[in-house]
């Protein structure tokens, strides 16, 4: 029998989506322990903007696009975790993957990643821009050199089709429009999709999709954070007057000594 | 053991943030090190007054792949016996230094704000709201410093450059088209950024805001909202969920101060704030403010800059 792709627009994908669990963006930053653990004390957490908002929703407008493929996410984390998870599910992967372990660093929440990820065939690994906790930007390239794949970061759109990736790229003073085969992996930005509030039939969904809590592989342990610190407090603000505004360009100049 | 850096020198000059970073590694190595680039950008040799005592440059590489640059950085690393590699903490260092760490079992230490204490290096965490020291326990280490973290070194002399001739194997990502965005000063380097709000009411009175970043040397950058309205383009955004900056100067006008405003922009040295309200959050983050409008008061900093500049 003869197969024909040629009215394919997309083609199916089987999609892996790191998703992390931050605090959320208004939450007030304190330490505890003599500044050793970050004070969870009233926090709310969620799931990191870029992993949602750009990596989530994209993939699966592009299982929608294609009529088929999936849609599973991954987060290296305790139990506390479940809760985030739910919300991709709720959102609409297919279903998710817990690897049991509290993260400590980004090569430990990689080499976890890629021990999962390695027999099981997904031709694309997204991951988000950076976490907004750790701010790190680091674990989608260390999955992809620990599975000998390409790596795009801060890719802003993405299409894929006939086995190859057309990403947009941020480069400085402008972006690139690159293109990769299939499988890969790559770090989501600004841009790639719009945020998507779930729905009822969504959170009601998500109740009963697969969540599969696996145990943790053997790490290598490189790192650790020592303590944490808040930035020294400001001075008191200099006001000027609005009718002498161009004071403030003089006061730069010869006070701050910026300009 | 040694230790190397790696820097891209695409551009038609060498980046202030690759000659702050060979500053950064030859002060780790408290003496001349290697640097390892792919472009080259003219005038390398000058990189010696930032103490990089040989450079060694891949002429065919054009662009960032991952992996090509990866097997380049780990060549001359295992040439020179090195066992740290500094980078940029830049879009080319996003894509090389994760993967040179996950090679060599190395702690990549991403986007250090100044020198070490001892295997302790301090980075932003929380998005700029606080600081953590990362112990290093590796006996390998990658760092990738953060642009304006620390003065660029002039004490060096020149520096020797080499052409790079090795296989780094196929590219596998291939570059189909390059879309510049306009010229001015690159915002993550900028050591001045004049910002601007929603309360610049529209697209149409940018103007205003531009001719103030020229009169200053400045870059241009916004807040979320004017961008997601399309007011202004997606790469000035700066906040949580945009560019995070740190530069000398942040000038603010019609910005409210939001949180997640905040968080990518304050570590810069000084921010002054102009604002109609004076019960506006961004006041509480300030070094300087104005209670104004804008409309009346950026014209004043124009002119002040002019004047200042006719002084100069
Ligand atoms: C998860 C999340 C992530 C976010 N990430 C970011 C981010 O990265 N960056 C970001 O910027 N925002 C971010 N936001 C949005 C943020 O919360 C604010 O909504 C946004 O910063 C407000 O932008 P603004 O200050 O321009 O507008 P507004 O809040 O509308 O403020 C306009 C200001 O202009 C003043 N003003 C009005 N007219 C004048 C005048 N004539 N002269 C002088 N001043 C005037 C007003 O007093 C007001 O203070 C995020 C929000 C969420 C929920
Ligand atoms: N604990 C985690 N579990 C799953 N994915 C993660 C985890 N931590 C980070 N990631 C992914 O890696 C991206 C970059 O994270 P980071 O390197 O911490 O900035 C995030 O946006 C996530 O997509």
């Amino acid at each position: 029998m003869v197969r024909t792709f040629a009215a394919r627009t997309s083609v199916p994908v089987k999609i892996l989506v790191l998703l992390s669990q931050v605090p959320d963006t208004t939450a007030r930053i304190a330490f505890t322990d003599g500044n050793t653990k970050f004070d969870a004390n009233g926090v709310t957490f969620i799931v990191n903007p870029y992993d949602e908002w750009y990596a989530l929703v994209r993939a699966l407008e592009l299982k929608e696009a294609a009529g088929a493929g999936s849609v599973t996410t991954i987060t290296v984390g305790g139990a506390d975790t479940e809760a985030t998870i739910r919300k991709g599910l709720a959102i609409g992967a297919d279903d998710a993957v817990r690897v049991d372990v509290q993260p400590t660093e980004a090569l430990q929440v990689a080499e976890q990643i890629a021990a999962y990820a390695k027999d099981k065939g997904f031709d694309l690994i997204m991951a988000g821009k950076e976490t907004i906790d750790h701010n790190g930007g680091q674990v989608g390239g260390m999955v992809a050199e620990l599975l000998d794949l390409p790596y795009v970061a801060l890719a802003s759109k993405l299409d894929v089709a006939s086995g190859k990736a057309t990403i947009e790229r941020d480069v400085p003073g402008g972006v690139e429009v690159v293109e990769v085969a299939l499988p890969m992996v790559l770090s989501a930005a600004k841009g790639m999709a719009e945020q998507r509030i779930p729905n009822m039939r969504g959170i009601m969904a998500a109740r009963t999709k697969p969540l599969t809590v696996v145990p943790p592989a053997a790490t290598d342990n490189v790192a650790h954070t020592a303590s944490f610190e808040l930035p020294p407090a400001k001075g008191a603000v200099k006001m000027i007057p609005a009718d002498d505004a161009g004071k403030l360009i003089e006061m730069l100049h010869t006070e701050a000594k910026v300009i | 053991m040694s230790t190397i850096v790696f820097i891209d020198t695409r551009g038609e000059k060498l980046p202030k943030a690759a000659q702050e970073t060979v500053t950064y590694a030859s002060k780790l190595a408290g003496g001349p090190v290697t640097a390892v680039t792919f472009g080259g950008a003219a005038g390398l040799e000058s990189l010696g007054a930032q103490g990089a005592g040989k450079v060694i440059v891949a002429r065919d590489v054009t662009a960032v792949d991952g992996q090509q640059l990866t097997k380049l950085v780990l060549d001359v690393a295992s040439k020179e016996g090195a066992n740290t590699i500094v980078c940029v903490h830049d879009g080319t260092g996003k894509a090389v230094a994760p993967r040179l760490a996950a090679k060599l079992k190395a702690a990549h230490v991403a986007g250090a704000i100044g020198m070490p204490e001892g295997d302790k290096f301090k980075r932003n965490v929380f998005s700029g709201k606080a600081q953590a020291w990362l112990q290093v326990t590796s006996p390998n280490k990658v760092i990738s410093l953060m642009p304006n973290s620390i003065p660029v070194g002039k004490d060096g002399g020149s520096a020797s450059v080499e052409d790079y001739h090795g296989d780094l194997g196929p590219v596998r990502i291939t570059v189909k088209e390059v879309r510049k965005a306009g010229g001015g000063v690159p915002l993550p380097e900028a050591e001045l950024v004049v910002s601007a709000g929603r309360g610049m009411k529209g697209p149409e009175n940018w103007g205003m805001v531009e001719e103030l970043a020229k009169e200053l040397g400045a870059a241009t950058a916004c807040s979320r909202p004017v961008a997601d309205m399309h007011w202004r383009p997606h790469h000035e955004h700066v906040g949580q969920t945009g560019v995070a900056i740190r530069p000398n100067l942040y000038i603010a006008i019609g910005i409210s101060g939001a949180i997640q405003h905040l968080a990518g922009v304050n570590q810069s040295k000084v921010i002054c704030v102009i604002n109609n309200d004076p019960e506006a959050p961004f006041f509480k983050a300030a070094d300087y403010g104005i209670v104004g409008d804008a409309f009346q008061v950026l014209p004043q900093l124009i002119e002040a800059a002019k004047k200042l500049n006719a002084e100069r």
